[in-house]
């Protein structure tokens, strides 16, 4: 199963805890500060286009131990036949 | 009206608010007013709307008024001098967050532990405000039970239509005695004008916050100036008094509660030996009735403060008079009641020019 | 790709004020999911605390009235009393609840009223800059515990939970902590379990939630979560306390 996060660069306050839960490591620090003055957290993944390539599974840990509720989390349909009539 | 029944004060007090519409009292013991929260709780023992909680605390009952005022109920709490004291941060909330409340203080001798006997010492506390910052609450000095019943009704009327907690300064005395009293026609609480302001769940609305906390200066400068606005618009209509026997006095006693009482006492004593004095009796503490007293000056050579402490209202009294007439103070604290005979004797000599 | 995690509806979208990895804000996100999965935001009050906490009426979308300092267990009776059929909560730090606002909690607790308290245990005064709470541990340094806490001077770490489980009304008591992920899905659990204590009308409900303070421990939010885990736990257990329910 494939995932993907979206972090809100503004949100986030650099505080690393959802790079130390992260269990694909996907997650790193951006060198670009926010309008706040921290340097926000990063998803590795964000601009991989072939979700194949994609490590994230979407376990959502990293948002879960986000406290400023800054990460939203995606994650791809189980395939199933009951999937062409949603 | 209902029919005259006799009645110890602290009991006219309970039948009174619950007339009143109020469903909700908190409070703690405390001599001389232990009758108060007897009353409600018996009484609401035998009603289902209505909630009666013996707090761990006077801080506690203040801040579960705070609670219940701010979904909406009519929410009473009583005390006497010390638990009063405990109550003063959680009446510096009631006022900053606008909420409505009436708060009763049966007086008794201070400072300290001070004991159970009828006082007055209480009465900067209760004008100029024992919390925190600049905020006022409305106080009544009832000094008949008839008043006890008609400014309990009136407390809850004004808390609610101004937003304001509103005190009943009574004392020992008053709280025990026994007289004559016709209650107003009880009010349903249900049919109570709705208040738009209440937290009770954002069903149908967006969700709302009561709070004092303003971190922004200018935003809590607002609130002051907003709250100063309320204050005078009260000072304007609420202040009202009894102007006995004072058209054509040349010396007028100013006493409340059961001073003013025993000044009675006293005017008619002196006017019986020829005197021509009067009382003037506030029967609203703050906002003080100054206006009326001031005109008195017109022909009013001399006015004494007569109060069971050591001297406070005095103070008003000389704000009012404004050094236009001589304002002396003669009074007992600490629970000693005097007789009209022991004030008449001081006023004669004050009347006949003698330095008392 | 479907979404499966973001901001829940009780909460606004205000960005929060506290500190980097506080726990605070990870304990409102789970209050207002808990409330969320309750469908109660519409008839729920919450009274929050004078501390860092003081803020939550920014971030909760529900009604709130804030109390005096430590008196929020007293202002949730008075309206929950009022209030029989709307969901009070209070949200309260380890300060305001332990030490100024112990009775009223204790008695609340013993009363058995129907409100359910979110204690936020962080072992210090936050808001005021770092000072000992009756929760900092032995020997942990404060601007007011130099050197370390010392019984003698400073008494030991108050364990309020445990005093509240004697009280009889109280029916469901939990801590837990919110230092990692399977804590704060234990804490969810424990805050949607109290809230259900309420609606069921059984009685006091309380969940104690160990919580980083990286600034005031002068730690980073890493090496906060970590001494939660290994050094707080040890005198705050993790466990459920007590459950009538």
């Amino acid at each position: 199963m494939k995932g993907r996060i979206l972090i809100d660069r503004e949100r986030c306050k650099g505080c690393r805890l959802c790079i130390t839960v992260c269990p694909k490591k996907q997650i790193e620090i951006s060198p670009k500060l926010n309008t706040k003055g921290y340097y926000p957290a990063n998803f590795l993944e964000e601009d991989i286009p072939d979700t194949g390539k994609i490590e994230c599974t979407g376990c959502a840990l990293c948002a879960i131990t986000c406290p400023d509720v800054a990460i939203e989390v995606y994650r791809e349909e189980k395939k199933t036949s009951k999937d062409d009539t949603d | 009206m209902s029919e005259k029944t006799l009645m110890r004060g602290t009991h006219v007090l309970g039948e009174a608010a619950i007339r009143a519409g109020c469903r909700a009292y908190f409070g703690y013991p405390i001599t001389p007013q232990n009758e108060l929260p007897e009353y409600m709780a018996s009484a609401f023992a035998r009603m289902d709307d209505a909630v009666f909680i013996q707090a761990e605390s006077e801080i506690a009952s203040i801040n579960m008024v705070i609670g219940a005022a701010a979904a909406g109920a009519r929410v009473m709490t009583s005390s006497s001098s010390p638990g009063i004291s405990l109550k003063q941060e959680g009446i510096s909330y009631l006022a900053a967050m606008e909420l409505p409340a009436v708060i009763v203080n049966m007086m008794r001798g201070g400072p300290g532990l001070g004991n159970i006997a009828p006082a007055q010492g209480d009465y900067f506390q209760a004008t100029r405000g024992g919390g925190h910052g600049d905020y006022r609450v409305i106080v009544f000095a009832p000094a008949y039970g008839q008043e006890i019943a008609d400014m309990t009704r009136q407390a809850f009327d004004l808390a609610d239509y101004y937003r304001i907690p509103v005190m009943i300064l009574g004392d020992g005395m008053m709280g025990q005695m026994m007289e004559p009293v016709v209650f107003p026609e009880p009010i349903d609480p249900a049919k109570l004008p709705e208040k738009e302001w209440v937290v009770n769940g954002s069903k149908g609305r967006s969700s709302r916050i009561i709070l004092s906390l303003w971190l922004d200066p200018p935003k809590e400068e607002e609130l002051n100036w907003r709250l100063a606005r309320k204050y005078s618009a009260i000072t304007e209509v609420i202040p009202d008094q009894e102007m006995y026997l004072t058209d054509d006095a040349e010396l007028v006693l100013v006493a409340y509660g059961t001073a003013a009482r025993i000044a009675k006492g006293a005017v008619h004593r002196a006017r019986e030996s020829g005197m021509k004095v009067g009382l003037y009796r506030p029967k609203t503490l703050w906002p003080f009735p100054s206006k009326a007293l001031a005109k008195l000056c017109d022909h009013v050579r001399h006015f004494m403060a007569f109060e069971m402490s050591t001297g406070q209202m005095v103070e008003d009294v000389r704000l009012a008079v404004e050094g236009r007439r001589e304002v002396s103070f003669y009074g007992r604290p600490g629970g000693v009641v005097s007789t009209p005979e022991e004030v008449a004797a001081i006023v004669s000599s004050a009347y006949h020019g003698k330095a008392n | 790709m479907k979404k499966i995690f973001g901001k829940p509806d009780a909460l606004k979208d205000n960005p929060f004020h506290y500190c980097p990895g506080c726990g605070h804000s990870i304990i409102h996100r789970l209050v207002a999911e808990v409330i969320d999965e309750l469908g109660i935001k519409d008839r729920t009050i919450g009274v929050p605390p004078a501390g860092c906490a003081v803020l939550a009426y920014n971030y909760f979308d529900v009604d709130m009235c804030e109390a005096p300092h430590g008196r929020a267990a007293a202002v949730a009776t008075g309206m929950k009393r009022i209030l029989k059929d709307r969901v009070v909560f209070t949200y309260q730090g380890d300060g305001y609840i332990a030490a100024i606002g112990t009775a009223e909690t204790i008695h609340a607790a013993n009363r058995g009223e129907r409100i359910t308290a979110i204690f936020v245990n962080n072992a210090v005064y936050g808001m005021t800059g770092g000072q000992m709470a009756p929760t900092t541990l032995l020997g942990q340094e404060t601007t007011t515990s130099p050197g370390g806490r010392l019984p003698l001077r400073d008494g030991f770490p108050l364990d309020l939970s445990e005093m509240l489980a004697l009280a009889a009304g109280s029916v469901y008591i939990e801590r837990t902590s919110v230092s990692n992920p399977k804590g704060i899905i234990r804490t969810k659990k424990a805050i949607r379990k109290a809230f259900e204590v309420q609606l069921e009308d059984k009685g006091f409900s309380l969940v104690e939630i160990l919580s980083a303070c990286p600034t005031n421990w002068k730690m980073s939010p890493k090496d906060a979560v970590r001494w939660v885990d290994e050094t707080m736990t040890k005198i705050f257990p993790l466990k459920v306390i007590k459950d009538v329910a």
